[in-house]
Parts: C-alpha cells; structure tokens; sequence
C-alpha cells in the first residue's frame, strides 16, 4: 500500500540544515494500525506529511498504492490525496464559518460532487461518528471531542483507503480523548490503514505496530500482529 | 472530479462575504462608485453631445456660413504671413441670392459698441445684418417688429435689443420707439428680441441687432464678418456649395478666397470633439476602478495571510492549487460583478433622478459605457487578484496549517 524507499528530507531552519528524515524506508500494508512516536524534531509528523503526500522528499522513492509519486506534478498529488488519504489534525481545522455538515461535505465539494450526494454521505459519516444530530451546528457550539470526531467524519467521508491522524488527541482531555481514539480505531477495524503520530505513550501502544524514530530516523520498528504482511489487495 | 462545482463555488465565497461583512461591504463600495462614476460621467459627456446635436438641429439642418478668407480644416499649421484675403462684401451677399436653392442669405458685419440711454450704458455685441437673420436663425422678436426690408441696402438708424440688453436699459419701461445711443449714433428701437438664451456660443439676450449698413459705417469696414444662408429644404447642399464657390471666384478675379461650413460638418466636428472628450471622461473615471483594483488587491492580500490555515486545509482535503487559485479569483470576480450590479442601479436612479431634475440637458449613458465599465472592472479586478491568487495557491499546506510563515 504504502511503499517509502531511501526518504530523505532537509529543512533550511536558520542557518543549519535540519536532516527531518535520513534515508528511512517503510512498508506499510493496507488495514495496519501503526503508530508513530518519538520526541519532538524526530521527524514523524515529516514522515506523516510525507506519506499524505503534503510533502515532497529531496530524495528517495514513495510508491503509494503502486503510483510512483515523485514525479506526478501538483494536481495529480491533490488528487491522489483526495482519492486515497483522510488527514486529522492536532487542531481540527474546521472552518467556522460553516456548519458541521459543511465542513464534512468540503472534500467533496472539492472533488465536484454533486450536492445530493455529498448531503447523504456527510449524513451517513456523521451518523458513523455520533454527531447526525450536530449537522447544522457551528464548530463554537461543539465540544473538543465533538469537533474532531466531526474533523474524523471529514477525513473519512471520502472513503479514503489511509488516516494519518497528527496528535487526534493532543488538544482533548482524556474522556474526550478515549471517545476519539474508539472512533479511529473501529474504523480501522472495518479495513482503514490508521497512521497516528503521537506523544501519548498510552495511545501509541494501542497500535498494532509501533514505529519509534528518533533524528529522523526509523529506530525501532515493533509488529504485534504476525500477519504485517497482510492483505496488500486492493 | 477535479473541478469544483460553480454552483458550490459560489457558494463559498458568499459565505465568505457574509463573515467579512464590513470588508466586503467596503469593496462593494469601492467597485460599485467606480462603475457608477463611469457611467455617470460618460452620461455627461454623451448628454453634451446630445444637447449640442439637439441645438444645431434646432437651427434647421439647411444652414450654410461662409467665412472670409480659405481656412484649411484638413490640418496643418497656418501661414506665418497672414494670407490678407479678399473682403467678402455686401455685393457678394447679395449675389448669392441670385443662386436658386437659396432661401435666405444674411450677411453679418460684428463688432462691440456701448449701447447708451441717457446715464445707462453697456458694452455688447453689434450684429450688423438684414431682416434674414430672424429667418436664417430662428429668432423672433416678443415685441415691436424686426429689421424692415429697406435695412439691406440703407443705413437705418434702427435698432432690434436683446432681451437682457432691454431690461438693462429700460427696465420694465416700454422701449419700442425710444432713441438710444449706439456707439457714437442715435437710433431707435424697433424691436426686442424674444428670450431664448445663447445660440451656438452666442448670448442672444446681450446683444444688439443693427441694420448691416448702418453697421458698416459705424465699424468702418466694407468686410462681411460672415454670411449665413438658408437653403431649400429638399437642396443638394453640394451643388449649393460649388455654386456658392463659383459666383464668389468670379466675383474676386478666380480666388477661392472663403470658407464654407455647413451645418452638417459643424455637428460632425462637435460630435468627434464630444466622443473624444466621453471617451477621455470615461478613462479618468476608470482610473477609480484601477484604484478599486488595488484595494482589492491589497485586501486579498490580507485574507490569503489570515486565512492560511483554511487554504492549507483545503489543499490537505484535496484541493489542487490550481483550485485554491480560482477560488480566490472568483471570490475577486464575483465581488466585482456585485460591485458593478450595485454600481449600474446607483447610476440608473441617479441618472433618472438628474434628468429629472434637469429636463433641458440629455443625460443619458452612451450604449458602450456600461460594457466598458464593467469590463474594466472585471479586469482590474482578475488583474490585480492574480498575485493574492497566486500566492494563494503557492502557499505549502504543512507550514500554513501550523500558522508559519514560508
């Protein structure tokens, strides 16, 4: 599914080149749960861009469900993203001028889907994540854990195949937190490869697979499930 | 699938505007006094240009002047040497009536004198002519009579006083048969002009009407300061014309030593003075949509920072840059198409309300001044959108999103 070979990614931060990833290399297949740890300047939230295709590596190969994604130019990336990626961030991100069913029928507006359609499928993954009676809510009248399962409805309404999820629950308290994580981690059940970068050891550990980097490298990468080379069928 | 729906579109950037109401208002404000002041100033100029067409049709469109001497309209700088031309005389006038298109033919000697009655005097106009000039130029007289026939060829000393000229004078005092002193003669009024305000440059109210012999020897000079004629309705102005040239050539030994005008060249040289001057209007008023422009501009400039994590989020959602790109240039276009909307009704009621107001004067906006203001508008609006847009769409997703800068 999702194929990185010989990553490397430099930033500029000042005048001292910052080595973000350092030749990492990773597999992973469609359905696992992998979670990705490490301090701060590690480099996992780089790898999580780079594997949502936000970023671009200065070298190295990404092969994202048999595409070949260094060469494909700017549009073809949006569109691979839009196809096959459902980003949740730290910060949700919704956009406050919108209802919560806006906000879930944005993708799909950007996708050019028709208003019928995008309505029944906002519905359907608002009803997936608790909140169909929210739909014509505001993100200021929701709870933190309200407005990310609300930002989780949105990343999955396009029914992508991969989550990266940065800190899901990094700005919530630990009820709200657990509500999030049994969010995600159902839908990983029902077959979606679930990425999450985390801080929160509690959390990291409730993946099946357990990546730990450190000076943007891969330091330790830990399987639980035997079966990591799992249905690559798509 | 990698296009937004236009329907959608839309209704993001409304959206948009109804957050920022007081910005969008501001814009809708700028754009729309730009596409008003357009419209409205070329309304002026094409209003000008109607009411000078409307005064030259007033004079009947069978009016023919001859100038002394040969002026070339057709360009170039005028000699050095004065060319002295040969005077054109009353005998010449009076030869043209011989010429069968001719209706009326009034020769016009001008010069200023002071018009006296005993204390009172003022300096005005002295048109020295013959009782044509009430036909020729459509002038009647509210009291006593015009020129007599025997005015042609003798120097009468009676005068026809503009209307203002009267009043000045005589006040509400009866003025037909009184004497007045017209440089240094005595003459007596015959006549006052009916009011009718200024004619072609000419303030027919200040002035004072004396038969042309008369006139010549006040002035002292044997020289026509120009003869006006009419022509029969159905005339061939262009026969008229040759004939005119061809009794006059004879007349001053084979010298072609005068200018013809005719009504219709006149109205034609105002007209392209008029467009001209519209055109000229209509392009300083457009400047305000250039500075409308900017404003957009710079107010875009403004939103594409503020609003960088939303445009880092879209472009996590899927969206291209390409779509970032024309989602903040239709968020420009669809604010300047409301401009403009806004714009042509504000004009629409001020140009009803003004002529109204101002039944005399023509306003009305020439056909090209609502496209050209919109479209101007629109393109000061794309042009000046395209670098918001643009960095806009450039904008990378990861550092936008966590609130950085580039």
């Amino acid at each position: 599914m999702i194929e990185l070979d010989g990553i490397n990614k430099t930033y500029q931060v000042g005048e001292f080149p910052l080595r973000a990833l350092q030749d990492v290399s990773i597999t992973i297949n469609a359905g696992e749960y992998l979670s990705v740890m490490g301090p701060s300047g590690s480099g996992k939230s780089t790898l999580l861009n780079m594997v949502g295709l936000l970023d671009r590596p200065d070298s190295g190969r990404y092969s994202l469900d048999g595409n070949a994604t260094e060469t494909l130019g700017e549009e073809a990336r949006a569109r691979l993203r839009a196809d096959y990626i459902g980003f949740i961030f730290q910060a949700f991100h919704l956009i406050n001028r919108l209802t919560t069913l806006e906000n879930v029928e944005l993708p799909m507006m950007l996708a050019g889907i028709g208003p019928k359609q995008r309505r029944q499928s906002a519905l359907d993954v608002l009803e997936q994540v608790g909140l169909a009676e929210r739909a014509s809510h505001r993100p200021n009248q929701l709870s933190g854990g309200q407005l990310q399962r609300v930002a989780i409805a949105r990343a999955i309404v396009m029914k992508p195949r991969i989550l990266l999820a940065d800190e899901p629950t990094g700005n919530l308290d630990q009820a709200s937190g657990h509500e999030v994580v049994d969010v995600l981690e159902n839908l990983n059940r029902e077959g979606i490869t679930l990425l999450v970068v985390t801080h929160d050891m509690a959390l990291g550990k409730r993946a099946r697979r357990r990546i730990r980097m450190v000076d943007g490298r891969i330091e330790k990468d830990t399987d639980d499930s035997d079966a990591a080379t799992g249905s690559t069928a798509l | 699938m990698t296009a937004m729906l236009l329907l959608d579109q839309l209704r993001f950037n409304s959206q948009l505007f109804l957050r920022h109401r007081v910005r969008t208002g501001l814009l809708l404000l700028a754009v729309g006094l730009g596409v008003a002041s357009v419209i409205l100033l070329t309304s002026l100029g094409e209003g000008a240009r109607r009411y000078v067409d409307r005064e030259f049709s007033a004079l009947g469109n069978q009016l023919l002047i001859i100038l002394p001497g040969r002026k070339e309209t057709t360009g170039g700088a005028p000699p050095i040497y004065g060319t002295a031309p040969r005077d054109l005389t009353l005998e010449d006038a009076q030869a043209l009536e011989r010429i069968p298109a001719v209706r009326a033919v009034a020769p016009v000697i001008a010069g200023t004198a002071s018009v006296a009655l005993s204390s009172r005097s003022r300096e005005v106009i002295v048109l020295g002519t013959t009782a044509a000039i009430f036909q020729v130029r459509k002038m009647n007289v509210a009291q006593g009579e015009v020129l007599p026939a025997r005015a042609r060829s003798e120097a009468m000393a009676v005068c026809v006083l503009g209307s203002k000229l009267k009043n000045e004078l005589f006040g509400n005092r009866r003025a037909i048969g009184e004497w007045v002193r017209v440089g240094d003669r005595r003459m007596r009024v015959i006549g006052v002009l009916e009011e009718r305000g200024e004619s072609l440059g000419l303030d027919l109210r200040d002035m004072i009407i004396v038969p042309v012999r008369t006139a010549e020897q006040m002035f002292n000079t044997p020289g026509l300061f120009r003869v006006l004629m009419e022509l029969d309705g159905n005339a061939d102005f262009k026969r008229a014309e040759d004939r005119v040239k061809a009794i006059i050539r004879e007349r001053h030994e084979g010298d072609d030593d005068i200018t013809l005008i005719s009504q219709d060249s006149m109205l034609a040289a105002f007209n392209n003075i008029l467009t001209t001057l519209t055109l000229a209007i209509a392009a300083i008023a457009a400047i305000s949509l250039l500075v409308a422009g900017i404003l957009i501009m710079n107010i875009s400039l403004i939103s594409v920072s503020q609003r960088r994590k939303e445009i880092g989020l879209l472009k996590a959602l899927g969206g291209s840059s390409r779509q970032v790109r024309q989602l903040f240039l239709g968020e420009s276009l669809l604010l300047v198409s409301l401009g403009s909307v806004a714009g042509i009704v504000v004009a629409w009621v001020v140009v009803n309300v003004l002529a109204r107001l101002w039944p005399v004067f023509p306003l009305a906006p020439p056909w090209w001044s609502i496209p050209a203001a919109v479209g101007t508008a629109l393109l000061s609006g794309l042009i000046f959108s395209l670098i918001p847009a643009r960095r806009a769409a450039a904008l990378d997703p990861v550092l936008a999103m966590r609130g950085q800068d580039q």
